[in-house]
């Protein structure tokens, strides 16, 4: 079985490391930060403004000028501060934040990312991802392997508008884990229930099969 | 004396005419100008730029002037809340800049600032940045991005005193006191004028430099896009 949202999430929280600056995109990322293991402090960053958001509010606490970079309400931890647009985006231009997790349309083979239009059919334009992918230290993508129409979504190269050009670091899909390198794709986990050559078929780039490929674990 | 509280939305918007380039804070429909925003749409003035990190919804924020065809062309980082947006876009009715939001911020804070443009490493390479001037810094090449400045601001604050001198609230203040600099005639709506040096002044986010006109806000729907809560424990 490919793995879940939540268990794509677990897997990406493995990326977080004690002290982190960590700004998350909307769906899949958003799952990561339930994940944290319990002795990590790891600060997220929310591109509205935001260092150190805490939770979902309980209900009836929500605060309408309190949300996150996905509109959702969050809440006030010890230690968060606000700040203006701009300086949100020098914190990530500036290369301060350590890591980012994305979602994505599209990622080819030499770690560029589509993610913000599909001509003629959907504008939403950027946000910020393009800030993101270019500023910041560390970009992973979280997505499903293949779109639900079936359509591959790791290609040789992107054909949507690109978000950034030769930016990703690492994929990781509820079929595997795969990172860009110099020569190309390297699988270097998968999901225990696949096979390689499943994984293959399900990508478009041509996969290189890491030595020390892994079963993900959880 | 200096008093640049005035009485009404309608009269803080009264010079806003056709043709006119507004920046206006933001982000969702998070501390944005919601009463400016409702005068604008009863005063009605036709074939405005507006530059503003989303265009609210259907039936909110901005998206209440578009509702009404106000807006010619829109600069905007994030459009994905606005059925009627895409309608108008795709039918060529409106004309669409899609700026990075990081870019989009940096352009209004130079507007405000003086700095004519400035050469950032993000969209470098995608559609975004086709036909702007490039430039390698340090061995990254770079796109060259222009400073915004507007005819008017419209910004939301939470405090002000009569100097014009504000406060954001939390998450709120995101793209205010950018667009705040950004525009040559700034009008800030409130939830609270208070009396003149009561606010602190090492905690005054925006100096009333920046500031033209204080209107206290009649209603503050201060709608939420996203509700998303947690169970009690």
């Amino acid at each position: 079985m490919p793995l879940t949202r939540q268990q794509i999430a677990m897997r990406a929280a493995q990326e977080l490391r004690d002290g982190y600056y960590a700004n998350l995109g909307i769906g899949i990322p958003t799952l990561v930060a339930n994940y944290i293991p319990k002795e990590m402090e790891v600060v997220f960053h929310s591109e509205n403004g935001i260092l150190a958001y805490g939770a979902f509010p309980f209900e009836g606490e929500e605060d309408a000028d309190l949300i996150n970079a996905g509109k959702q309400t969050v809440t006030e931890l010890p230690g968060t501060s606000y700040f203006d647009s701009s300086l949100s985006f020098g914190m990530i231009r500036g290369g301060h934040i350590d890591l980012t997790i994305l979602g994505a349309m599209q990622v080819d083979a030499c770690g560029s990312i589509a993610n913000y239009m599909i001509p003629g059919k959907m504008v939403k334009g950027p946000g910020g991802g393009m800030d993101l992918v270019a500023g910041v230290k560390r970009v992973i993508v979280t997505m499903e392997h293949v779109a639900k129409n079936g359509e591959k979504k790791i290609l040789k190269k992107c054909n949507l508008p690109l978000t950034g050009v030769g930016v990703v670091t690492r994929i990781i899909t509820d079929y595997g884990v795969i990172d860009v390198t110099r020569d190309g794709l390297v699988l270097v986990e998968k999901a225990a229930d696949l096979t390689v050559e499943e994984i293959q078929c399900a990508t478009e780039a041509r996969l290189i099969i890491s030595p020390q490929l892994r079963d993900i674990s959880l | 004396m200096i008093n640049k509280v005035v009485a009404s939305a309608a009269e803080a918007v009264a010079d806003i005419e056709d043709g006119a380039t507004l920046v206006a804070g933001g982000f969702g429909l998070c501390g944005i100008p919601e009463n400016l925003i409702r005068a604008l749409v009863d005063k009605g003035p036709k074939n405005l730029t507006v530059v503003s990190n989303n265009c609210g919804v259907d039936d909110f924020g901005l998206g209440l002037m578009l509702a009404a065809r106000q807006i010619k062309k829109m600069v905007a980082s994030y459009v994905g809340e606005n059925k009627n947006f895409e309608k108008q876009f795709m039918s060529g009715e409106l004309e669409v800049e899609l700026n990075p939001q990081g870019t989009l911020a940096e352009r209004l804070r130079a507007g405000g600032v003086g700095v004519p443009a400035f050469y950032t490493p993000t969209a470098y390479g995608t559609q975004l940045a086709e036909g702007k001037e490039t430039r390698e810094f340090n061995g990254r090449p770079m796109v060259m991005e222009h400073a915004i400045v507007g005819d008017f601001a419209l910004v939301k604050a939470y405090k002000a005193d009569r100097h014009g001198n504000l406060i954001y609230r939390k998450a709120a203040r995101n793209f205010n006191p950018l667009c705040a600099m950004a525009g040559k005639i700034c009008i800030a709506e409130v939830e609270e004028l208070v009396e003149f040096g009561e606010l602190d002044p090492d905690l005054v986010h925006t100096p009333g430099i920046f500031v033209d006109r204080v209107v206290v806000g009649d209603c503050f729907e201060k709608r939420i896009e996203q509700r998303t809560t947690r169970p009690r424990p």
